[in-house]
């Protein structure tokens, strides 16, 4: 990817992305946050911690949280079938990159969305939280959903605090 | 491999130099006459001077410049280190460390330590002995000839050889190659000086100081000499020095001042990290090899898999040895302190430091420095009395605070002693009680009351200073302590004073663990705080629901069913099995379906998605690649102590 990106998108007005589903639904991240995409394997289920990041996984070593994005848009949880795939990205928490996965029922391509033909989330008539869709892409009659990521992992942390004041 | 930055080893340089200088004069406070000690302040601060003026560091060359003048003087006899001298060097250091991290900082506060140390060695100035008579010295030297490219340059050698004195410098051109031979880059002459001047020969030598491995150098006394005893033997050691002529012998004499390098390695803490990371990967594929070694009855494939995992835990435990440092490093910093809380407080403090060889992982003894900062100025500062006070209850006028470690087991031990007035607790109570922490006449023990002070609602500042004295940040103590999987215990005697230890583990990558099994998640508990296992019994079982206490050899324990806790929402096991586990003095039992063995356990720390679950302390990864959870023990007893107090309460 090349020049200065805001939000996302680039001078051109494009973003490269990687699609993938969620109930039906057709969802994009970044291509640039991906790091792996892994066939589901065993988690360890963390408990007292929030759903939408309940478990562990093994990344080659390293133990990362195991994010269901599925809990953020209202979805049942994430089951598992044969195109079931873990996302592995890298965001930055607290300062720090920081390795999460994605659960997704089926991964799809790395594309390119135009911002020409994206829009904000309309304010009515949605299902999901406002502020946890960065925006919403049009393609062949149909859209994709880019999720805002931080926002997201923002709740998905515990609310209990008192873990933070430490630092 | 990144290219080291010079900066950053001159700064690493100068910070070691600065800590020495420190040391050396604290020593020198206790005990002025003694000359090692003084030798070894002005090395450094002459080191300190010259690689500072290499690397562009000019303001602080030029500063240290006159602790060296003063401290040159007390190593010639002709002052002494009064303590009004040490103070002025002591204060010139901390504005050396600024000019050490940022060369342009403001000099207007040098200004007045720069008259501080004037007015400390003018003050001293009337018991100085006469000026020795003056002598004249012959020094020849050679450099070699790649010296320039080292950077060394003999016009400021020259200088410095002029400063000493009146000198009369020759340059020697014998070697000089014909022109087409010549190499401008190489040092092709020698130097013959004549030098008349009070100063000791060891002035001379310090000139040389570092250049003196690689060059030729000879210094002889010219004859006017006085006839005494010592200028015999000053000569005998002119003639040992002079005798090796070969350039790549040095002189003898010099060689203990260069022992000090070549026996470690400087290591970036990184680079250790990484490889300790490596090693945690290597005991993880070592496990998963043990565990495909199990199912097979390959003779041949199970004995390299013993081997393997002998080998790996060696490895493992010569990699957590590099890593342990003594904690003397972090002890070292503490006389400042006390020096410094001594002269603002007006009291008399002797400080004492034991098991300052006890080694502690590196990373361990860093954090370790905030908590005991905090604990050492609450002791000089609260704990002990002033003089009078001392006097009027008996005591010795100078109060004792002593800092000591110790290894226990997988623990160290690190305990903050005064003999001070101790914790009053009467007034503690009465602060918990206004604080709301207790309820007004709740029946509480000594040591409850002591742990009162660690609770974040019971600190604040000023108030508690004139209360009890005790308290400022120490929720934040214990929380870095927690942090370190630590416990942190206090104990006090009204007017005796207070003792408090701090148990740290040894390390906090890799820890012994029992792996068990809840529901259908398999947890680690570390090995170090568990006392013993029991089987729950269906009849306990059924016995205990209702109530969750076991009776265990006349004691009552609490227990905790981790089934429960975790939710898992699966039946219990048949035979159930209890995990006592233990913190210090106080006990929970922790109710597992199945014991599973011995797991050697790589700590992978939680993200910041599951850093506030406080259940768990880490993770780890299994021998099968899967992930387990660490418990942490500390919180869940809490959770069982607890448990207790409301069933006490209940009754």
């Amino acid at each position: 990817m090349t020049g200065e990106l805001t939000n996302g998108w680039d001078d051109a007005g494009h973003m490269q992305v990687l699609t993938f589903d969620m109930q039906g639904e057709t969802f994009a991240i970044e291509a640039g946050l991906v790091r792996e995409i892994l066939d589901r394997i065993p988690e360890t289920v963390v408990p007292g911690a929030s759903a939408m990041v309940g478990s562990l996984v093994n990344f080659r070593g390293r133990v990362i949280p195991l994010a269901d994005l599925h809990k953020a848009f209202g979805f049942e949880p994430a089951g598992v079938t044969a195109d079931s795939r873990i996302i592995v990205i890298e965001i930055e928490m607290d300062g720090e990159a920081t390795l999460v996965g994605l659960k997704a029922d089926k991964v799809h391509e790395v594309t390119v969305l135009e911002k020409a033909a994206a829009e904000t989330a309309p304010r009515v008539g949605m299902r999901w939280r406002q502020d946890f869709i960065r925006c919403l892409a049009k393609r062949s009659g149909d859209f994709i959903v880019v999720p805002e990521l931080e926002r997201i992992f923002a709740t998905g942390r515990s609310t209990d605090t008192s873990a933070f004041t430490q630092h | 491999m990144s290219v080291t930055d010079p900066l950053q080893v001159f700064r690493v340089e100068s910070q070691e130099l600065l800590e020495q200088i420190e040391q050396g004069l604290l020593d020198l406070e206790n005990n002025p006459e003694d000359g090692e000690t003084v030798a070894q302040v002005f090395r450094a601060l002459h080191t300190l001077k010259g690689s500072g003026a290499m690397f562009g560091f000019e303001a602080l060359a030029s500063f240290t410049h006159h602790c060296e003048t003063a401290f040159d003087r007390v190593r010639k006899g002709r002052a002494t280190a009064t303590p009004k001298l040490i103070g002025a060097v002591l204060a010139a250091l901390d504005h050396m460390r600024a000019l050490a991290e940022r060369p342009d900082a403001r000099s207007e506060n040098g200004e007045a330590l720069l008259a501080g140390l004037r007015q400390a060695m003018e003050d001293d100035g009337e018991n100085t002995p006469t000026q020795p008579p003056s002598k004249t010295w012959r020094i020849k030297f050679t450099l070699p000839s790649d010296s320039f490219v080292n950077g060394t340059r003999p016009l400021a050698l020259l200088d410095e050889l002029r400063a000493l004195g009146e000198a009369e410098v020759k340059a020697v051109a014998d070697d000089v190659p014909e022109l087409p031979a010549l190499v401008p880059t190489e040092c092709h002459l020698a130097w013959d000086v004549r030098l008349t001047t009070a100063h000791p020969r060891s002035a001379i030598e310090e000139v040389f100081i570092f250049v003196i491995d690689e060059m030729t150098l000879s210094i002889e006394e010219e004859g006017t000499a006085p006839p005494a005893a010592e200028t015999a033997a000053e000569t005998a050691e002119v003639h040992a020095a002079e005798t090796p002529k070969d350039a790549n012998q040095p002189a003898e004499k010099f060689e203990t001042r260069h022992t000090m390098a070549g026996e470690t390695v400087r290591v970036p803490a990184s680079r250790l990290d990484e490889l300790l990371d490596q090693v945690g990967e290597l005991m993880i594929a070592q496990s998963r090899l043990k565990q495909v070694a199990g199912t097979t009855s390959d003779t041949g494939l199970r004995s390299v898999a013993e081997e393997i995992e002998r080998l790996a835990s060696e490895l493992r435990d010569s990699m957590m040895f590099v890593r342990m440092v003594p904690i003397s490093q972090l002890f070292g910093r503490f006389r400042r302190l006390i020096h410094d809380l001594a002269r603002d407080t007006g009291k008399q403090i002797e400080f004492i430091t034991e098991g300052e060889t006890t080694e502690l992982d590196k990373t361990v003894i860093e954090r370790l420095a905030d908590p005991l900062i905090h604990l050492i100025r609450n002791s000089a500062d609260h704990g002990l009395e002033t003089p009078e006070e001392r006097r009027a209850a008996g005591k010795p006028e100078t109060g004792r605070v002593t800092l000591s470690a110790r290894q226990a087991g997988a623990e160290v031990v690190i305990s903050v002693i005064d003999d001070g007035r101790g914790i009053n607790r009467d007034r503690v109570r009465a602060k918990a009680e206004e604080n709301g922490l207790i309820a007004p006449g709740a029946v509480l023990s000594d040591s409850e009351i002591n742990q009162l002070i660690f609770q974040p609602g019971f600190s604040t500042a000023s108030k508690i200073t004139n209360l009890s004295g005790r308290g400022v940040g120490m929720d934040v103590v214990k929380r870095t302590i927690e942090g370190l999987r630590g416990a942190i215990e206090m104990t006090s005697k009204p007017g005796a004073g207070s003792c408090v230890n701090l148990r740290i583990p040894l390390t906090l990558a890799i820890i012994d663990g029992l792996l068990v099994r809840v529901g259908g998640g398999r947890y680690v508990i570390p090995l170090s705080c568990v006392e013993e296992c029991v089987e729950l019994s269906t009849e306990q079982d059924e016995r205990s629901i209702g109530r969750t206490f076991l009776t265990l050899r006349d004691a009552l324990v609490p227990f905790l069913r981790l089934r429960e806790l975790f939710a898992t929402g699966t039946a219990p096991d048949l035979y159930q099995k209890i995990v006592v586990v233990s913190t210090g003095s106080e006990r929970v039992g922790l109710v597992v379906d199945q014991i599973l063995g011995h797991h050697q356990t790589v700590i992978k720390p939680l993200s910041c998605f599951h850093a506030a679950v406080d259940t768990f302390s880490g993770a780890t990864i299994l021998g099968d690649g899967s992930v387990a959870l660490i418990l942490d023990v500390m919180h869940l007893v809490a959770v069982g102590q607890k448990q207790e107090e409301r069933l006490r309460a209940a009754v």
